[in-house]
């Protein structure tokens, strides 16, 4: 029962890491419909700011908590303003084009920014400070459940909430689900479209960054390539709880977390990514919007 | 005109054939005639040249002292562009010129076609850089000798060391799934499998690049293993020992040169210490392998290529082999190889009775103040 407990424990953080990538992801894809692929850039640039910042706080000698929250801030703020120019440069000329072209353009953009960091910082791995501190009530627990794994689980289902509430209850986030809708529609009512899809991206990128800071801060080590398989499972986590949808991008974490360290745990990590994408596939079959995801039909 | 054309191919062609059989007479009292045999064109040529200078380099050498016992040493280089099917025409051309000894070949799999044919005309082989672990083990090719580690010998030490120095009894062998790090596992796990000293208790491959390692962590704790024999590189190996550590496990760990760099005790930090890996022994050092580096720049300008110490070390232990026997016999000569030290920049070797060479390889290293430090 305790292997099987750490089996769970070990599931959940791992959940709740594609999960904190996977809200911005699907995120922007709820309200423009774009698979925006250079979120794990931005997750991965986030997570090289930090580690600058906090390198410079540490040389001032700022203690712990304070360079956790200013480096989380510097990279929130610079991940934000990634976010907001890639969108300007890289989708919005491609607002009118056929849909496959944004995508095209976002795959470029992802290697572009892969390449500048790697040529910009360095194609080594680089060792990332544990900036999450220890908690002293977590002492007890600290063989199974670290510390910064819970900030990392507690992070995801607040942002998570927070999310849910914007998006529901504000104005702002109205305007998200009038333009998710109809973006002409939304246009002909007086919804500023252009800043509402800029909102969405600035959003999804600081989540990204709050995710880079997070996870390099529990992993201990970056370098410019850690974005691609982090994305591409955040992307599948968003998927499996139905893209477009927060709680479904959670729950998609979650379950493709569990997968993962349950067949690890029981049969072997050699087919760790085979039982992950077989129920991918499974659950595909049944409900192809996903776990939580609306079918709609297609607009015409 | 074309009977005087006619005329000359004639001559040519007797002269062309009493060429090979003035060779053959001069068999025991002529020159020392050594082949070097590798790929010297091609996409592999830059494995295959540092040797022919290595070989150039030794053979001036002894022939300005005089040459061995009188007799001066030739060398006949000859392409086979790391291809088995023109290895063995490489072989067989070099056979046809009475060649006594060959250095070579470059690539395995074209040393192994070519062995054949040399181990047919008891022809001694030394290579430089065919590390296939059979081409020594299996005993197929007594006539068989290199100055390289075989690929097994890291696994090889890594397990001889968990089980004579830290006696353990219950290892987990975890790999990268990659063509090095699956190699180097499984090899460890026939071995410990072989020597039954010990168990195996868990054999997994882990997923390169995954966010988290802590399933295969809490599975390794649930199998009691005391200690990790990893095949792979540093960016995976530090995340489990980090991982592991901070789970408060104390299982040791053990790996290959890929992990042996100092990025992963720079990722690491204070985690990397304790943990041992494998790497090649230094030879920077040495001072033969400083003056065998020397040469080869005072002639060709350039630094050495690859394998270029490991064949200048097979050329001086073949010369010096067919120096003491006091001949080009076969018998003698192998019989030399095996029993007589000689110094090369690669330290002082001699074969065992596989043909593997004694005293160079891999040794263990292990972590303490934050560098790898030789364990003796």
């Amino acid at each position: 029962m305790e292997y099987f407990t750490q089996l769970f424990l070990g599931g959940l953080t791992r959940g709740s890491i594609y999960a904190l990538i996977a809200l911005g992801y699907t995120m922007v894809y709820g309200i423009i419909e774009l698979i925006n692929f250079t979120h794990g850039e931005i997750y991965m640039i986030g997570a090289f700011t930090a580690l600058i910042t906090a390198s410079v706080l540490t040389l001032y000698g700022f203690n712990e908590l304070s360079i956790l929250v200013m480096a989380s801030l510097v990279a929130v703020i610079y991940s934000s303003a990634y976010g907001y120019t890639i969108e300007k440069i890289a989708y919005k000329p491609l607002r009118h084009a056929p849909r496959l072209s944004p995508l095209i353009s976002a795959i470029g953009m992802s290697i572009f920014l892969q390449n500048y960091v790697l040529l910009a910082q360095t194609s080594d791995f680089v060792p990332f400070p544990a900036l999450v501190p220890e908690f002293a009530f977590m002492k007890a627990y600290e063989h199974i459940f670290s510390s910064a794994e819970l900030m990392i689980l507690l992070t995801t289902t607040v942002v998570m909430i927070i999310l849910s509430c914007v998006i529901k209850f504000t104005k702002t986030g109205m305007a998200m689900r009038a333009t998710a809708q109809d973006r002409k529609m939304a246009m002909l009512v007086g919804v500023d479209v252009n800043r509402i899809i800029s909102v969405t991206f600035i959003i999804g990128s600081a989540l990204a960054a709050v995710g880079g800071v997070l996870i390099a801060s529990h992993i201990g080590q970056i370098n410019f390539y850690i974005g691609f398989i982090a994305g591409i499972k955040a992307f599948t986590a968003a998927v499996l709880g139905g893209i477009g949808s927060i709680p479904g991008a959670v729950l998609g974490g979650f379950v493709l977390g569990w997968t993962e360290s349950f067949a690890t745990g029981y049969v072997s990590s050699d087919y760790e990514d085979v039982f992950a994408f077989a129920l991918l596939v499974l659950i595909l079959i049944f409900r192809p919007a996903g776990i939580l995801g609306k079918s709609k039909s297609e607009k015409v | 005109m074309k009977s005087t054309v006619m005329r000359i191919f004639l001559a040519a062609a007797v002269i062309l054939l009493i060429v090979p059989a003035m060779s053959c007479t001069k068999h025991e009292s002529g020159a020392i005639k050594v082949g070097v045999a590798g790929a010297h064109s091609g996409d592999l040529a830059s494995y295959g040249l540092p040797t022919v200078k290595a070989a150039e380099l030794v053979v001036k050498e002894i022939n300005a002292k005089g040459g061995i016992r009188g007799r001066k040493v030739e060398l006949m280089a000859e392409d086979d562009v790391c291809k088995p099917e023109v290895a063995t025409n490489t072989a067989s051309k070099l056979m046809s010129q009475d060649v006594h000894f060959v250095i070579g070949h470059i690539c395995s799999g074209a040393t192994k076609a070519a062995l054949g044919i040399y181990k047919e005309s008891k022809v001694i082989t030394i290579s430089p850089s065919a590390t296939n672990p059979p081409l020594t083990q299996s005993g197929d090719y007594p006539n068989f000798f290199r100055t390289i580690a075989s690929d097994d010998a890291q696994a090889k030490l890594e397990v001889d060391f968990a089980l004579d120095v830290l006696k353990l009894k219950k290892i987990a062998v975890l790999h990268d799934k990659g063509d090095y790090g699956k190699g180097l596992a499984e090899f460890a796990k026939d071995f410990i499998d072989k020597s039954g000293r010990a168990e195996v208790v868990l054999y997994e491959g882990i997923t390169p690049g995954a966010v988290d390692y802590s399933a295969v962590v809490q599975k390794v704790k649930n199998s009691g293993a005391e200690g990790i024999i990893y095949g792979g590189y540093h960016p995976e190996a530090s995340k489990l020992i980090m991982l592991m550590r901070k789970k408060k496990m104390d299982t040791l760990f053990i790996s290959d040169d890929g992990v042996k760099d100092m990025t992963f005790i720079k990722v690491a930090g204070e985690y990397a210490e304790g943990v041992y890996a494998t790497g090649p022994k230094d030879v920077s050092k040495n001072p033969l392998a400083i003056a065998a580096t020397e040469a080869h720049k005072t002639a060709y300008r350039t630094d050495p290529g690859a394998f270029f110490l490991n064949a200048y070390a097979a050329t001086q232990a073949l010369l010096n082999a067919i120096e003491k026997a006091g001949s080009t016999d076969y018998k003698a000569v192998s019989n030399a190889l095996r029993t007589e030290y000689v110094d090369t920049p690669l330290g002082k070797i001699k074969f065992d009775e596989r043909g593997d060479a004694i005293g160079l390889g891999f040794s263990m290293f292990q972590v303490k103040n934050g560098e790898y430090v030789e364990v003796k």
